[in-house]
């Protein structure tokens, strides 16, 4: 016999999950216990519960492992909630256990009681409630299954205290049934091979790819296509790293930031194959715009609900994205000839002429060169988290991604503060790799106490804060659309950055002139690799990012730098 | 456009609000829900009257074929199939009203289940539309209260939800 406590640390034991990241209260007291007598799993205390979340969420983004995070009732699992909408909407697989109140007390107003199910409800995958002991192994892996299988996501796991401490036989089981959960994997042969033909005839062909290509790990396959059909790829934001940023193939990102050239293929294309993405407002603007144009449209996802959700397509494709991909390449294997695009490409390179990431030097640090040198300083081969904003958008377009899982962003949910514990989960899941947080002024005071979390556990983390004493990427709206009206967005009483660091045990360097970037930079991450370096990099004030398509516009309706300068 | 969607839920704790919650989420209508456990007391049936274009009723069943509790969802009102709703009508019954209840109860093919010296309660069942057509045809101030059920609904001939 097992206390339910017991049952739940084997279960993660059984499923060999490394980390689990978390924080103690009343109603996991018994979980806790059986953490300390046990030393298979390593636990990481955090300093809020949503750090836990974000953390655990970086393990699943940056080593395809389901991350895992603990807390307790109530608070401790409403200040969770974030870190869990954010995982849902970039669907990441994630297994959070919530401690409950007793079992008789639910539904009393007891001291941290809240109703976690129902409070997670709409941005879960799924989650549970245990009400018996009996049902711990059962519902675990259930939980690990499903937030694994199909389209990922977050599943909660909702344990009252009386149940942890109850006991009966521990088995495990090796497989699960649900009739009711039968995710599709397979894409329909027909629908394949409608697309290959389509594909063939295409004669401004466009590979637009998202998050879904990293998720199913298809980063070799979708290589493999591009380089056999000759076509040019653009990724949205949550795809970068899907294929390889340096590659002349590449166009950049597209959407609301995106390129000249990556926005106008897409607008032009005549065959487009769109790939583990959802065709979202930040990536194809307004839908009407989108569709003005008269292309065919092949979608591949294995969401029957992201497909014509938003975009009607022609050829719908339900299914696994690297199956898809693999079954693709065998019918592509014989050869079979293929329209000529070299006039596609020729107008293609029209638009990349224009060099729309081009930036004013000036005096003062410009943000873009900042990513510039970090991705010359680290080869192009740290993980780069960030948190929202400016800086996240220039991370983007600048820092040139060749691999998947190395590029760590809040894409559908946009959470400020997730940048350092995304960079604290993933230097923990990749401890040889370098492990940048590019964040802002604004975005790095959402989480800042994890400075704390990653002196502990010694994690050799280098923050690039682009620091412009604005909420950079509101204000730019307010220039924009507001008459510079800036509301609220001007950040007054900044924290003397490197001071603060350096109270939390940590180096800090402050950085404003140009030429000192790339020393300090170097410094960061060659004579203090193994310690967590601040740098405070003094930006240019108002610089913005462009191109911008505004919010509510059409992809070719975008506004270059060129008329900023 | 109006449809009626059956589902096949798992009969447990919490079911029923994630399918209410996604039509609320993503700001779907429902006309009516009925919901009740199935000969196999695992499972639950549900009805659904919703309305939307043909993109959005398709959104919707995508969407609730996604909550990992549905084990199916069905379109009835792309085929063949019966509707029933049953309302509850409690009236009031006397002098001269009387006698004209009976009759117009008698007409809808209604039964008259309680009986007080001023009050009848009258069972009806049928589409929608009939239980809306007993309303207009008697007089409104006779009405004291109605209770309706929603739509349950079920496919003609060989249509059969079932695991």
């Amino acid at each position: 016999m097992m206390t339910g406590a017991e049952i739940v640390i084997r279960c993660l034991q059984e499923e060999k999950v490394e980390y689990v990241f978390g924080y103690p209260g009343g109603s996991v007291l018994h979980i806790y216990d059986e953490l300390f007598k046990q030393d298979k799993i390593k636990h990481v205390l955090v300093r809020h519960e949503q750090a836990a979340v974000h953390a655990a969420d970086a393990m699943s983004r940056s080593s395809n492992k389901v991350g895992v995070a603990l807390v307790t009732s109530g608070p401790g699992a409403t200040n969770a909630v974030t870190g869990i909408a954010t995982a849902y909407m970039d669907s990441i697989p994630l297994v959070v256990i919530s401690g409950q109140v007793p079992t008789s007390y639910i539904g009393q107003d007891a001291f941290q009681e809240c109703d976690t199910v129902g409070i997670t409800r709409p941005c879960v995958k799924h989650n549970f409630l245990i009400k018996d002991v009996r049902d711990i192994a059962d519902t675990m892996k259930k939980a690990f299954y499903i937030a694994n299988s199909g389209r990922p996501g977050p599943v909660v796991v909702d344990i009252p205290k009386d149940v942890t401490a109850a006991k009966c036989e521990f088995a495990y089981p090796q497989e699960i049934h649900m009739r009711s959960y039968n995710p599709v994997v397979r894409g329909h042969s027909g629908q394949i091979k409608k697309a290959v033909q389509l594909l063939l005839k295409a004669k401004r062909p466009v590979i637009y790819t998202g998050g879904g290509v990293v998720l199913s790990d298809a980063a070799p396959e979708l290589t493999a296509l591009v380089r056999r059909l000759g076509f040019p790829i653009t990724n949205t934001l949550m795809g970068l790293g899907g294929y390889p940023a340096s590659d002349p193939k590449f166009l950049g990102m597209l959407g609301m930031h995106g390129t000249v050239e990556a926005n106008l293929a897409m607008q032009h294309c005549d065959v487009l194959l769109a790939i583990g993405t959802r065709f979202d407002d930040r990536v194809i603007g307004n839908p009407e715009n989108f569709s003005s144009v008269p292309r065919k449209i092949i979608h591949v996802d294995i969401d029957p609900s992201s497909i014509s959700k938003r975009v009607r397509v022609d050829v719908p494709i339900v299914g696994n994205v690297r199956d898809v991909l693999e079954e693709m390449l065998k019918l592509l294997e014989d050869n079979q000839p293929k329209a000529d695009i070299s006039a596609w490409w020729q107008e293609i390179e029209g638009w990349r002429s224009k060099q729309c990431l081009k930036y004013r030097s000036s005096d003062e640090i410009m943000p873009q060169y900042v990513i510039e040198k970090l991705w010359e300083v680290t080869r192009g081969e740290a993980i780069v988290a960030t948190d929202v904003g400016q800086h996240q958008m220039w991370s983007a377009q600048y820092y040139k991604f060749d691999t998947p899982r190395r590029w760590l962003t809040s894409g559908g949910l946009g959470t400020m503060g997730v940048g350092l514990p995304y960079a604290i989960g993933a230097s923990l899941a990749n401890p040889d790799r370098a492990v940048a947080c590019v964040t802002g002024d604004g975005s790095i005071q959402m989480c800042i106490q994890e400075l704390s979390t990653a002196k502990q556990f010694g994690l050799p983390i280098k923050i690039i804060n682009l620091n412009n004493r604005y909420l950079g990427m509101v204000r730019q709206w307010q220039e924009m659309f507001y008459s510079r009206r800036y509301s609220q967005t001007y950040m007054d009483s900044l924290p003397d950055f490197v001071k603060l660091a350096e109270a939390y045990g940590h180096v800090g360097i402050r950085v404003e002139k140009s030429e000192d970037v790339e020393p300090a930079l170097r410094k960061a991450f060659v004579e203090h690799k193994d310690d967590l370096v601040f740098l405070d990099i003094r930006t240019c004030r108002e610089a913005n990012v462009f191109p911008m398509v505004a919010a509510g516009k059409g992809l070719s309706e975008m506004i270059l730098a060129d008329e900023d300068l | 456009m109006r449809h009626i969607i059956s589902i096949l839920l798992e009969n447990e704790a919490g079911a029923l609000s994630r399918v209410a919650g996604l039509f609320s989420a993503r700001g779907y209508n429902i006309e009516t829900l009925t919901v009740a456990p199935t000969e196999d007391p695992s499972l639950s049936r549900l009805t659904i009257v919703t309305s939307g274009s043909d993109e959005v009723i398709e959104q919707i069943t995508k969407q609730l074929n996604k909550l990992i509790d549905v084990v199916k969802v069905v379109d009835l009102s792309e085929a063949a199939h019966l509707e029933r709703e049953l309302m509850l009508i409690k009236v009031r019954a006397s002098g001269k009203d009387r006698e004209e209840m009976k009759r117009m109860a008698d007409i809808f093919r209604g039964n008259i289940i309680d009986v007080t010296e001023t009050t009848y309660v009258i069972e009806l069942t049928g589409s929608g539309s009939k239980l809306d057509s007993f309303i207009q045809a008697i007089n409104r101030d006779l009405i004291l209260e109605t209770v309706r059920t929603g739509v349950s609904g079920i496919g003609r001939g060989d249509r059969i939800l079932k695991v």
